[in-house]
């Protein structure tokens, strides 16, 4: 018998062994894709991405009894998502590896030397990676991404004027970051 | 910072870092690794991964804070 996915969503709260493991295979093979193109957003890694969507689910699976059918699975996730690739960002260190773009082998414009626009954006992005995690969330989702701030405001659990502030501290510290380098964007 | 370097700053960062798109399927299907996870014996609690330098961080933070409460929004600016 086929059962729609508030009857899922319902299982999975109730957390009946018999029910808990089917109801969680269901809701995992109908969000993992929208799960991992969140995480990906935030890590710009594809493998990084895949490790912290099953570690996402995983931490779904265990809070399963705190989730709340009525709020929604997908904005739940998303929160937990964040936070998981949030944590993930914690423990690295900025690396060149999560900025592919820091390579300098971005296109640049025909006006103006490419050279020095590659390397322009090489370290703007390295000067992105070394932000704080916190800024550099709200920036990627708000800037990079350019998703709508209510959106990035729920993943991240604060309010709209709390990302507004998160985006302009990343852009300020950034901004610092490239004058000490002799960029003057 | 006036809205103009911010904008500028914003059209920095969108030119160095373009947005991911499309790609936004995983290569493989992560239900194996799900499975695997769930199987795993659990993990540690986070709390047992703190060193003794993060407790003694915490403990010196706090009373930073209780001796000098002018300290708590510089603290909370930096978190």
């Amino acid at each position: 018998m086929q059962i729609g996915e508030s009857g899922v969503l319902n299982r999975f709260r109730e957390g009946n062994p018999e029910t808990l493991e089917a109801a969680f295979e269901a809701l995992f093979r109908l969000h993992q894709r929208a799960v991992y193109g969140w995480i990906l957003r935030i890590v710009r890694n594809p493998s990084t991405a895949e490790e912290l969507t099953v570690e996402t689910f995983w931490r779904i699976h265990t809070a399963h009894a705190r989730f709340e059918p009525a709020q929604g699975f997908e904005g739940w996730a998303r929160r937990i998502a964040t936070r998981a690739a949030l944590d993930w960002l914690h423990t690295r260190r900025p690396e060149c590896e999560l900025y592919p773009e820091a390579s300098g082998e971005l296109a640049a414009p025909a006006t103006a030397d490419p050279a020095i626009i590659a390397e322009i954006r090489a370290r703007t992005a390295l000067a992105f990676g070394r932000l704080p995690p916190k800024l550099r969330i709200a920036a990627t989702l708000a800037v990079v991404e350019e998703l709508p701030q209510k959106e990035v405001a729920a993943a991240l659990g604060i309010s709209v004027a709390a990302v507004k502030l998160r985006v302009f501290r990343a852009l300020r510290l950034l901004r610092n970051d490239l004058k000490r380098q002799g960029i003057t964007p | 910072m006036n809205a103009e370097d911010l904008d500028r700053m914003k059209k920095l960062v969108q030119q160095a870092l373009p947005p991911m798109e499309g790609d936004d399927e995983p290569d493989r299907d992560l239900w194996p690794a799900m499975l695997g996870r769930l199987n795993a014996p659990p993990a540690a609690e986070p709390l047992a991964g703190w060193a003794w330098f993060d407790g003694a961080l915490a403990v010196s933070l706090v009373a930073l804070a209780a001796c000098f409460p002018a300290s708590i929004p510089v603290l909370l600016y930096y978190l």
